[in-house]
């Protein structure tokens, strides 16, 4: 099918998505559920000293792990005697482009480089955006990043367009589209316009390059305090982040327990022209977080190498307020101003340390940079200028999109447990899909690796999802 | 009026209400899914007229003249008094009532 409609590349999406990435998903399928995820990962043969090396080449990696001493010190001022866990953070920050994108970006424009793609592009409203423009100017690369960024009127997402001049000052062509899932769409015609190659942030390189952000942590700690951590909380939107943080730990032989965290965007739309403006969070919220790590393969490629639930521990969200207090909390306590979202991880840990012992290491595994719209200030000028209201007050009482509650004081942050088996079920019935019958012995083994779960809650969870279809149709 | 080789931005509707994809919110249904892109300025052009640009990456692309010398002014925002109230209440958290000295 030729022609530029919307209905006709979308039916292409498949081969140009092939050409696109260099990478044939179809050898990995099994014809049912199921497909060879690690098959996957190995094909394209890099181990962690190959991820290492290619990083290093572009100055990316081996940022610093500090203690926060007076935020835990606070923390504990707010705990049960003899709890409250040491809080170190990892200040990804100080890569190249501002944050851990930059070790995704490496990876992929190296892969680029080395295919002899002409150059390369990226669908993102995010800080990869700079980090795969940043390596393309290193590398003397083209770049094109495709961003959502307005709403129809013309407004703009303060966060989202430093993101685009960051871009643009790296070199980048930018474009920029109003709200939609169409962005997909112009991302494919460009896909094909150009020949580049698809930087995705879902390919099996964009993944194995958060492996070094794993392995470091793991170096580090036991360099600096003697042993493992006992905890990482990674903030989680797409998956990728915590996917490469927890495999990288486990390639350094540390079994230490990864926890997500996200920013609770509950309520709000994600496609919606209406409710774009109405959030102060463009990433790290429940709207990537939840879809994402129930159904994977909802990604720009054919299977994803970001498994979040594979390798969660626990999930908790906490409130954009409580996020954006946090930020204050570590530039007046610690004296690093950082960006707001990378800090979404922290607010959560600050209150997941208060149930950890006083010897527990916990790692906050990133932050970010911050600047002219990429700041809570900014954010919450441009969120009161849209009608949401900001008080100060208890930041259980929000409602996203309407109203920002920053904290009272310190004691009202508090990370809200997900429970992980609904989660498990609602991946499972999202394999299912259309599917009548129990699936067979490989696609339940998938499945319960899938979940990191047993086998057994896999089949009585398909018993339930057949029974309720059957009594629906 | 903007001159040939000005670096200019151009703005146009990629998809018409009617031919947004069937999965949009009827709000964002009822909108055109437009698209900004920069270049260099092919010929001479008035705002608000067809215009067409060479991109950074060498592409060519048409649409409406919306600016010429496009330039960034996002800031950090009006003062928001409820930030500065969290600062000073997690410094008195740490710290005490009284600043130290």
């Amino acid at each position: 099918m030729t022609g530029s409609s919307y209905q006709a590349v979308m039916a292409r999406r498949n081969e140009i998505m092939k050409a696109a990435v260099g990478l044939d998903y179809s050898r990995y399928e099994s014809g049912g559920i199921a497909f060879d995820y690690e098959g996957m990962m190995k094909a394209p043969g890099l181990g962690i000293a190959e991820i290492l090396s290619i990083q290093k080449d572009f100055a990316i990696g081996n940022t610093p792990l500090i203690e926060l001493k007076n935020i835990t010190a606070l923390a504990r001022k707010y705990a049960a005697p003899g709890k409250g866990a040491r809080i170190l953070i990892k200040d990804e920050a100080c890569n190249p482009s501002g944050s851990f994108k930059a070790r995704r970006a490496a990876l992929s424009v190296h892969i680029a480089r080395e295919m002899g793609y002409p150059g390369v592009i990226t669908a993102t409203s995010g800080n990869y955006g700079a980090a795969v423009a940043s390596c393309c100017a290193k590398a003397g690369m083209k770049c094109i990043v495709v961003q959502e960024c307005y709403d129809s009127t013309g407004r703009g997402q303060p966060e989202i367009i430093e993101k685009a001049r960051k871009c643009e000052a790296l070199g980048a062509e930018v474009v920029q589209l109003s709200v939609g899932p169409e962005l997909f769409y112009v991302f494919l015609r460009l896909l094909e316009e150009t020949g580049y190659f698809n930087a995705s942030l879902y390919t099996p390189y964009a993944v194995l390059g958060i492996q070094s952000l794993g392995w470091e942590i793991a170096q580090q700690t036991r360099e600096q305090f003697g042993r493992d951590p006992d905890l990482v909380v990674a903030t989680n939107a797409g998956g990728g982040n915590l996917t490469g943080t927890a495999r990288g730990l486990k390639t350094a032989g540390c079994g230490a327990p990864v926890i997500a965290a996200s920013v609770d965007l509950s309520g709000l739309h994600m496609a919606s022209d209406r409710q774009f403006n109405r959030k102060s969070f463009t990433t790290g919220h429940t709207g990537f977080g939840m879809p994402y790590t129930t159904w994977p393969d909802r990604s720009d490629v054919p299977r994803s190498a970001a498994r979040p639930l594979r390798f969660m521990s626990g999930y908790y969200t906490v409130t954009q307020g409580e996020v954006f207090y946090t930020t204050e909390m570590l530039t007046a306590l610690e004296g690093i101003e950082r960006g707001p979202a990378g800090n979404t991880s922290l607010a959560a840990a600050f209150s997941l340390a208060q149930t950890l012992p006083e010897e527990a290491l916990l790692v906050v595994q990133e932050t970010e940079y911050t600047g002219a719209g990429k700041h809570q200030n900014a954010q919450l000028s441009f969120a009161r200028s849209n009608g949401v209201r900001i008080t100060v007050g208890n930041p259980e009482d929000q409602v996203p999109g309407e109203s920002i509650i920053l904290p009272e004081d310190p004691s009202q942050i508090k990370a809200r447990k997900v429970d992980l088996n609904r989660l498990r079920r609602s991946l499972i019935a999202n394999a299912m899909g259309s599917r009548r019958a129990i699936p067979s012995k490989e696609d339940i083994a998938f499945l319960s690796e899938e979940t990191a779960s047993e086998e057994a809650f896999v089949i009585e969870t398909i018993e339930n999802y057949l029974e309720d279809k059957h009594e629906a149709g | 009026m903007a001159r040939k080789g000005d670096w200019v931005r151009l703005i146009s509707v990629i998809l018409a209400p009617g031919e947004r994809a069937p999965q949009v919110p009827e709000d964002t249904a009822k909108t055109s899914l437009t698209q900004w892109v920069k270049g260099w300025l092919l010929a001479d052009a008035e705002v608000g007229s067809p215009a067409r640009v060479r991109t950074r990456t060498g592409r060519e692309v048409e649409g409406t003249l919306l600016e010429a010398f496009p330039l960034y002014d996002h800031s950090f925002g009006e003062f928001i008094p409820e930030l500065q109230q969290a600062q000073e209440g997690i410094r008195r958290a740490k710290w005490g009532e009284e600043n130290k000295e």
